[in-house]
């Protein structure tokens, strides 16, 4: 079962959607022993950061997530949130990596939120596998991950590479919505449910 | 590169899709939700509902539908029509839609684009605002409300720029008189609000040929463009479209 994380945070219902066309038992839970028990965890977010982990710490999950063992899943916010801080309302974040995040540096000529489908390139992570090098995802953020070790895919806007995808050991994040990317948006969430670790 | 959008909009009553017909009768075009998950496989990169209908007893059948697009596609998709209140966005977007857009409720009420992004996020708020030329405008355009019905002596620029201001998201701008012409885009008023905007600009009205699209993004700076009929009576196909478009050295997605 994959637990799907549910702090109020808006875009559950695609995600849940995306996870019963893919014909994946999934709940939406903030329940510990729910989360606890699952195979899988994905937390999705759309939102700001310091309002969203208040939310966590409401529900008293923060440990819960970082604790989690097997493979977690965090998509826009979510990744943004596996970080160590935000800028966008200068909040401490859960930590797991310990990268920054950081608003778009509003360039002329450059829209910002970067909304739309961008070019997304991968490592040789085992989460991109039967993907072509490069694919289009959907995006919509202001605030963006920097570049680290962490970085496992990229991606290039108002002339910063910034990190479309970040893992740490079971933990994977996303900054583009896979539930929102057509076709190549399912293989990976596939690749998610099947990866072993 | 951020890729340039294609979006077909689709037009629904009392549930289903419809077609006008040398813009007199409207004809049945089937289940909005067969037609979506066709544009959603054959390249689309977003897609836009609009209820004409519009009336009260309409809305449940409306998020009902919406509930039904949210199940079936795996891309972005944007509900406008109708929508006065708090209540009435929350429904459509709780169903499932990632975007609402609102357009004469905007013009009549601008305070409620500044509620909707605070309660769901800028993301999820699209001003439509329908344009048409008028010279003693500072931007040559004036904006109409009431499906393009009344004048509202408001400059489309001013309108625009008051929008975003507000915290909308993104901009559909329909350009009147190049709607239905097939003629091609309005290409000057396109270019002067999305260069002086922030927010992504999507143009609507006139698509006719490839080159009309190709055309709005080099010369409109458009963000995105969006048309229906070309689409719908397979008068242009969207991946034969986006060949066309990588050709002209434009960044689409395939």
């Amino acid at each position: 079962m994959v637990a799907v994380i549910d702090y109020n945070a808006g875009n559950t219902r695609s995600v849940m959607n995306a996870l019963s066309r893919l014909g994946v038992k999934a709940e939406l839970t903030s329940d510990i022993d729910v989360i606890k028990s699952s195979d899988r965890m994905i937390f999705p977010g759309v939102g700001a950061a310091s309002w969203a982990m208040d939310e966590l710490k409401k529900r008293e999950l923060i440990e819960t997530i970082k604790e989690y063992q097997r493979p977690f899943l965090g998509i826009c916010l979510g990744m943004q949130l596996m970080n160590s801080f935000s800028e966008e309302g200068n909040v401490d974040l859960l930590n797991i990596t310990a990268n920054k995040v950081r608003l778009f540096d509003k360039n002329v000529g450059v829209k910002i939120p970067h909304v739309g489908w961008n070019e997304v390139t991968f490592s040789s992570d085992p989460i991109f596998k039967n993907l072509r090098e490069k694919e289009y995802f959907y995006f919509v953020h202001s605030y963006y991950v920097e570049y680290s070790e962490n970085t496992i895919a990229t991606c290039f806007y108002d002339n910063v590479t910034f990190s479309a995808g970040l893992r740490k050991d079971n933990f994977y994040g996303f900054q583009f919505h896979p539930e929102k990317s057509g076709e190549v948006g399912e293989k990976l969430l596939k690749n998610f449910l099947e990866v072993s670790l | 590169m951020l890729a340039k959008r294609i979006i077909p909009c689709l037009d629904i009553k009392n549930g289903r899709t419809v077609k006008g017909i040398n813009f007199l009768s409207l004809a049945d075009a089937g289940d909005p939700v067969e037609n979506a998950v066709r544009y959603s496989q054959s390249g689309a990169d977003e897609l836009v509902f609009l209820d004409i209908t519009a009336t009260v007893e309409n809305r449940e059948t409306l998020s009902q539908l919406v509930e039904r697009i949210a199940e079936s596609i795996n891309i972005p998709f944007t509900v406008g029509g109708g929508i006065k209140s708090e209540a009435d966005a929350y429904k459509l977007l709780s169903s499932g839609a990632d975007k609402i857009s609102i357009n004469s409720m905007a013009v009549r009420k601008p305070d409620i684009i500044s509620t909707f992004a605070e309660r769901f996020g800028s993301q999820c708020v699209v001003t439509a605002v329908d344009v048409r030329r008028n010279e003693s405008f500072p931007s040559s355009y004036e904006v109409y409300i009431d499906g393009g019905r009344t004048p509202t002596g408001i400059d489309a620029l001013s309108w625009c720029k008051e929008c975003q201001e507000r915290g909308a998201g993104e901009i559909l701008l329909t350009s009147m008189n190049a709607d239905g012409t097939k003629a091609g885009f309005s290409c000057d008023i396109t270019k002067k609000v999305s260069t002086n905007l922030s927010i992504p600009v999507i143009a609507s009205g006139g698509a006719g040929t490839m080159e009309h699209f190709s055309d709005v993004f080099t010369f409109g700076f458009a963000d995105a463009a969006l048309a229906a009929s070309v689409f719908h009576y397979h008068e242009i196909d969207i991946i034969e479209l986006k060949r066309y478009l990588q050709k002209q050295g434009i960044a689409v997605r395939l």
